[in-house]
């Protein structure tokens, strides 16, 4: 009886629980579902009063509007955030296997500055990289904007794969170099397939960054020839402050890779990602 | 300023000390063979660092001493001013205003957010079911473009259309909309709740993650000794978290410094400066005024501070460590 009414008491105590965790993340998202609900809203009913909770009568016409008049900076971002994305993994993979593996004197110093790159204000590289990139032609270009979002990745991804690779099994790469792999083999055959988890997280991520880069396209353009959809979300936001529906679908889309993301790694993410690195 | 001699003196004696080697020959052949291969995995990650962090911090510092108006950015061509831009941004009468907002900014995203961040991760250290999958939730404000962040709390403030305004007028605390956006003081405390929303998922990451490492022996024998909840987490949980308190309150520094997407998106710096920060205001003097001296001036200014923060980061990073 009392086994019984002790078990009832424990799922008590876990229904509460799951309660008091539901609220919060209700208070956490209420944002996010006002930006949904709006978004599949008409302009009129978005301004009704008072406000209803759900769509009215819901309607995609706002998405199909942003994709007619945005779909090409969703595609600008994508390209940006791809190019951004593999030229970091491109540096960062062998950079975090040598860090890793080989012992230089400056090994020390290098992993120091990748700390101190991370706290770097963007404001601060956007001024220069705007006089640098004016002067060799890459402002309001894909190239320019790729290599500057990648400062926000190569730091982070480097320190993220290498602490990867510290914890590998190093018999494994002994065993290798006994017979006969260069490193490069080693590289490429063990470490990159074992850090797989390392590399994804770090790819995501970098991905993430780049994909919602604000600083660096507001101060690269001069122009709208290469515009993201950040910065077109923000001269819409100038242009058409009142069109909440349109703005609200245009935050769904720059917000798919957030969602993704979260899905992919929901049981990756570890306090090591976020210490390692900052985001923005 | 003392970041780029950080950074010029690390290339430079690598260069020496790697050409040292290689010319010196001491080694034997073979070992010297696998030394410089070695050096190329690095080297792609050491120009880059070199390019794209440590030139354009030394080109932020020249641009600060050189002259600068519009005509020298028309034609490219400031002479040295010595500390001219400096004196300039420090006697600028925008300048109190920046810094009063940025203080206020900082202080009270920090704060909420760190405390805030705290109790919900100590709220999830209980167990229950869907734990996981619902701390997982939380973290969607930090994933977010800070441009979607931005833009969907400015709807939420909407004096026409805003849930904020509606929800204050349901209740019966306020009878007609309020101009969140209009009145300094107000836009101040919106872009700052809109900040501690990104940064709660954050400091919760990191603060459960350290809870999560206190070995559970440790409460059981407070709890034996019968010490009750407050002792045991004054006694317990905060000493041992405190170099993850650290760790958490210094990313928090740094990252609400670098602060710009949101801010600049809700609020632009307006209504009159009224939430102009430190890095709003560097971007409002070199993109709008075109007076790149003195926002690089204030970008050499930021950089001082985080640096300062830098070092105690890298410290608590290494106390976590170990």
């Amino acid at each position: 009886m009392s086994h019984r009414r002790s078990h009832r008491r424990r799922l008590l105590v876990s229904g509460l629980n799951v309660a008091g965790a539901l609220a919060i993340v209700g208070v956490m998202l209420i944002p996010l579902y006002w930006a949904v609900v709006t978004s599949l809203k008409t302009l009129p009913q978005s301004y009704a009063t008072p406000t209803s909770l759900l769509p009215p009568s819901p309607t995609f016409s706002a998405y199909s509007q942003v994709l007619h008049t945005q779909g090409g900076s969703l595609l600008t971002s994508f390209i940006i955030a791809i190019g951004a994305t593999v030229l970091s993994l491109l540096i960062s993979v062998p950079a975090a296997y040598a860090l890793a593996n080989f012992r230089f004197r400056v090994t020390g110093l290098v992993t120091l500055s990748l700390l101190v790159a991370q706290t770097v204000p963007g404001i601060v590289l956007g001024t220069s990289f705007f006089k640098i990139f004016a002067r060799i032609h890459l402002l309001n270009s894909y190239p320019g904007l790729i290599i500057a979002d990648s400062t926000y990745c190569v730091p982070f991804a480097i320190l993220v794969i290498r602490a990867f690779m510290i914890a590998l099994p190093r018999d494994l790469l002994e065993a290798a170099q006994v017979d006969g792999a260069t490193m490069l083999g080693c590289l490429l055959r063990i470490v990159i397939p074992l850090s797989r988890p390392a590399i994804l997280s770090a790819a995501l991520f970098s991905f993430l960054f780049a994909w919602g880069d604000f600083l660096f396209a507001l101060t690269l353009s001069t122009s709208n020839a290469v515009e993201p959809m950040t910065l077109s979300i923000y001269s819409y936001l100038g242009q058409y402050t009142s069109q909440w529906p349109e703005l609200m679908a245009a935050a769904v889309f720059a917000a798919i890779p957030s969602a993704i993301l979260l899905v992919l790694v929901q049981q990756g993410i570890r306090g090591g990602i976020a210490t390692a690195g900052l985001k923005g | 300023m003392s970041d780029v001699a950080l950074g010029t003196t690390a290339t430079r004696t690598d260069q020496v000390r790697l050409s040292g080697r290689l010319l010196r020959g001491k080694h034997p052949t073979r070992r010297r063979k696998r030394f410089s291969g070695r050096v190329l995995f690095l080297l792609p990650a050491v120009i880059y660092l070199l390019a794209l962090f440590v030139y354009p911090i030394v080109y932020n510092i020249l641009l600060s001493v050189r002259q600068s108006s519009v005509i020298v950015f028309v034609r490219n061509t400031g002479g040295f001013v010595g500390l001219t831009n400096y004196h300039m941004a420090v006697t600028n009468p925008v300048l109190p205003g920046v810094l009063y907002d940025t203080a206020i900014f900082m202080a009270g995203s920090i704060v909420v957010q760190f405390s805030l961040g705290f109790l919900i991760a100590l709220f999830f250290t209980r167990r229950f079911p869907l734990n996981g999958f619902l701390r997982s939730l939380i973290l969607v404000p930090w994933l977010l473009p800070g441009v979607v962040t931005g833009i969907i709390l400015r709807m939420m403030f909407d004096p026409n259309i805003g849930m904020v305004n509606q929800v204050l007028t349901d209740v019966g605390l306020i009878h007609s909309p309020i101009e969140w956006f209009a009145n300094g003081h107000l836009a101040l405390l919106v872009v700052v709740l809109a900040n501690i929303w990104v940064g709660i998922p954050f400091n919760m990451l990191l603060l459960h993650g350290g809870l999560q490492d206190i070995p559970k022996e440790l409460y059981e024998a407070a709890r034996v000794d019968g010490a009750g909840r407050v002792r045991i987490f004054r006694s317990i949980t905060l000493p041992v978290m405190r170099p993850v308190i650290a760790v958490v309150l210094v990313l928090g520094f740094i990252y609400t410094l670098k602060a710009f997407d949101i801010v600049m998106i809700m609020t632009g710096g307006g209504p009159m400066n009224a939430t102009q920060l430190l890095s709003t205001w560097a971007y409002t003097l070199s993109f709008y005024n075109l007076d790149f001296g003195q926002g690089a001036a204030i970008g050499t200014l930021m950089m001082l501070i985080s640096l300062v923060c830098a070092f105690a980061y890298v410290r608590s990073y290494r106390a976590e460590i170990r």
